[in-house]
């Protein structure tokens, strides 16, 4: 088990948990962040940026804080 | 009139079939969420009229940002006899639901999967008959950037207008989006009996692409590059379009204008030549820079790129308060303010759409860029030049930096940084091109104005009262810079430098051309009188002052309608003021306590 911010560039886990509040719960719903998701990290930007993450043919970019919030079971 | 509504999520294509059902041009962008305002049109649909309303695109019917706030609202209070969902085929395992939760609202619906022409080539096959019948709905499958699949979309929808009128009230929508429960199971229901998704996206263009310009260490010097020769494409290739447009108007006054309009009395010929045909052409001169401007930056938006520039510079943005797409529209402020304003639009929080609208004048615009490339070559030898100018290109980094980290808290935002990285896409020439017009057609409409009350003003102030010359001393404008002296003298502006700063805030182009009407002289003799009026430390005080306040009344005319605030526009032109008085201040003290 671990969260979405701890992965390495190319590893992948699957969406256990969302802890956030409703309105960002239902942003990243609607981006396809949904619990038994396969979510794989693409890259991280450099000086601690953003992450590049992918749900299915869905690219994303998200800070640090809310990629904390996002647990996965390691795949 | 029946109305249709348009709906379906942010980057779905919505806007490009909107500007393809009805010929007029909404903005389409590559940017999540692009469309703020409404736009309507007239449509001709199974032989009636109706009107097509283009709602701004959202995720979820029951989402807390603006845009699905502005959605619920508008189907809560107007009655549609048809909404039309337009969502992405290639993501549709997961857009999907916004149909599921639109359709339990009990609208007559129709359902276009858009972007057939990507998702064909990312090998995703979607059974539009099978979903159709599983949703109860009318699905196409359609491109709207092609066309594909659009006259039989229309048609469908007209069938389904006449076939299923609407009985369901504003009211009873208002209860309905109250809840949901059901959604999730029935779109992995649907998307598991009829579409067809490979497990690997076969186009893997995007990902090539995306490994060289986000690379770890080359993602910002190729993105710094990149822009370095957006700038000069558009300056290089907007000069002599620039220079022709003003040689046309100089023809268009000494072979029409001027033998046309000397009968008039001399006042009166003043007014309408040197007021205002010279503030028109002053706007007409950048209208081809704008113009270029434009078709570039829209086609660097509808590529995608913009995203990943936000992506690259978010981690040193978010340390100033600010996030990365802000970024990207401070670099735009250095071709020109008043579009990197209107395209701050993307951001959906006030506060972060604020901050940015705040550090964007402070950009070193191309018309500021004029005037010091002028007084550098007056005032500095050709060795020292190149160094001026960068160390006004530093104070106006420093000056963003400042204005951002000292407000920043002022205006917070607590809108989470998560957007959409849209594979990359080229443009149809079409597409750039309605968009640009767009863009120009909104500009001239509002600086004209702004610009002919400003010029008439400017004209007046140094023409009364009559019986002095014009732009003297005796004339209002240099009574107002006498009154200014003793604020405008610790800077070391002395009252013909503060009349060209008075004229300087209705546009920096026209702060050269006030400095030859003041001296009476134009060209290399200006150039001389002004080298023996004023030393270099007097000369980059002014420079400094001009770079730093209010850069023109199109600024601040574009501050006021995109903030809708006039206390926001004030404070940005008080600030700037403030702080362009001070460091002009500190600058010009300093020197000359160093005995310079």
């Amino acid at each position: 088990m671990t969260i979405l911010s701890n992965l390495n560039p190319g590893e992948h886990g699957v969406i256990q948990a969302i802890h956030a509040e409703q309105a960002l719960h239902q942003r990243l719903n609607a981006m396809g962040f949904r619990i038994g998701k396969k979510i794989e990290l693409i890259r991280r930007a450099s000086f601690n940026g953003p992450l590049h993450v992918r749900i299915g043919a869905t690219d994303i970019i998200l800070r640090g804080v809310e990629a904390q919030r996002i647990q996965l079971n390691a795949a | 009139m029946k109305r249709i509504a348009l709906l379906g999520m942010p980057n779905t294509g919505k806007s490009t079939l909107f500007n393809r059902l009805s010929g007029a041009s909404a903005r389409v962008g590559n940017w999540p969420g692009i469309t703020v305002d409404l736009m309507s049109a007239k449509i001709l649909i199974g032989g009636h009229i109706a009107e097509l309303v283009d709602l701004p695109g959202l995720y979820d019917l029951h989402g807390f940002s603006d845009d699905e706030q502005v959605v619920r609202h508008f189907l809560s209070s107007n009655p549609v006899d048809l909404a039309i969902i337009v969502l992405n085929s290639s993501q549709i395992d997961r857009q999907l639901s916004l149909a599921l939760q639109l359709k339990n609202l009990g609208l007559p619906a129709i359902l276009l999967l858009n972007m057939q022409d990507e998702a064909k080539r990312a090998g995703i096959s979607i059974d539009a008959e099978a979903m159709s019948r599983q949703l109860g709905l009318p699905v196409m499958l359609i491109s709207a950037k092609y066309g594909d699949g659009c006259p039989q979309a229309l048609q469908v929808a007209a069938r389904q207008m006449e076939e299923k009128p609407n009985r369901v009230s504003s009211q009873t929508i208002a209860s309905l989006l109250e809840a949901d429960v059901q959604i999730e199971q029935d779109m992995l229901d649907i998307v598991k009996k009829t579409v067809q998704m490979p497990t690997q996206l076969a186009d893997k263009t995007t990902d090539n692409i995306d490994k060289v310009l986000l690379h770890p260490w080359f993602g910002l010097p190729i993105f710094f590059a990149a822009m370095f020769l957006l700038f000069q494409f558009i300056f290089t290739a907007g000069k002599p379009l620039q220079d022709g447009m003003a040689w046309l108007l100089a023809l268009l006054r000494s072979s029409v204008l001027d033998p046309l309009l000397s009968a008039l009395p001399s006042w009166l010929n003043g007014l309408l030549l040197d007021g205002i045909f010279n503030g028109i052409s002053t706007v007409a001169a950048f209208v081809p820079i704008i113009v270029l401007f434009f078709l570039v930056m829209s086609m660097v938006e509808d590529s995608g790129y913009l995203s990943r520039a936000a992506f690259l510079m978010d981690a040193f943005m978010a340390k100033i308060g600010l996030d990365g797409r802000g970024f990207v529209m401070m670099l735009m402020g250095f071709g020109c303010n008043v579009p990197a304003l209107m395209g701050t639009r993307v951001m959906r929080s006030r506060p972060m759409r604020l901050l940015t609208m705040l550090v964007i004048p402070l950009s070193l615009c191309s018309a500021r860029l004029q005037v010091f490339l002028f007084l550098i070559a007056t005032l500095f030898t050709a060795k020292q030049a190149p160094y001026i100018m960068f160390a006004l290109y530093m104070a106006s980094f420093a000056t963003i930096f400042l204005t951002a980290v000292l407000f920043k808290n002022q205006y917070k935002s607590s809108e989470p940084f998560i957007l959409e990285l849209p594979p990359y896409r080229f443009p149809t020439p079409r597409q750039i091109w309605l968009r640009g017009w767009q863009e120009v057609k909104y500009f001239l409409n509002r600086a004209t104005k702004f610009i002919v009350i400003g010029v008439v003003l400017v004209w007046a102030l140094t023409h009364f009262p009559t019986d002095v010359p014009p732009a003297s001393s005796g004339t209002l404008a240099g009574q107002i810079g006498t009154l200014f002296a003793p604020i405008l003298n610790p800077i070391g502006i002395d009252s013909q430098l503060a009349i060209a700063l008075i004229f300087g805030f209705v546009a920096k182009e026209i702060v050269i051309g006030s400095l030859a009407v003041i001296y009476g002289l134009q060209g290399d003799a200006l150039s001389q009188q002004i080298a023996i009026n004023i030393d270099w430390v007097q000369g980059m005080s002014f420079m400094l002052f001009t770079l730093i306040y209010t850069p023109c009344l199109s600024t601040i005319a574009t501050l006021k309608s995109e903030s809708k605030s006039s206390r926001f526009m004030w404070l940005s032109i008080v600030w700037s003021l403030g702080l362009a008085w001070l460091v002009s201040f500190i600058f010009y003290q300093g020197a000359r306590a160093l005995g310079m």
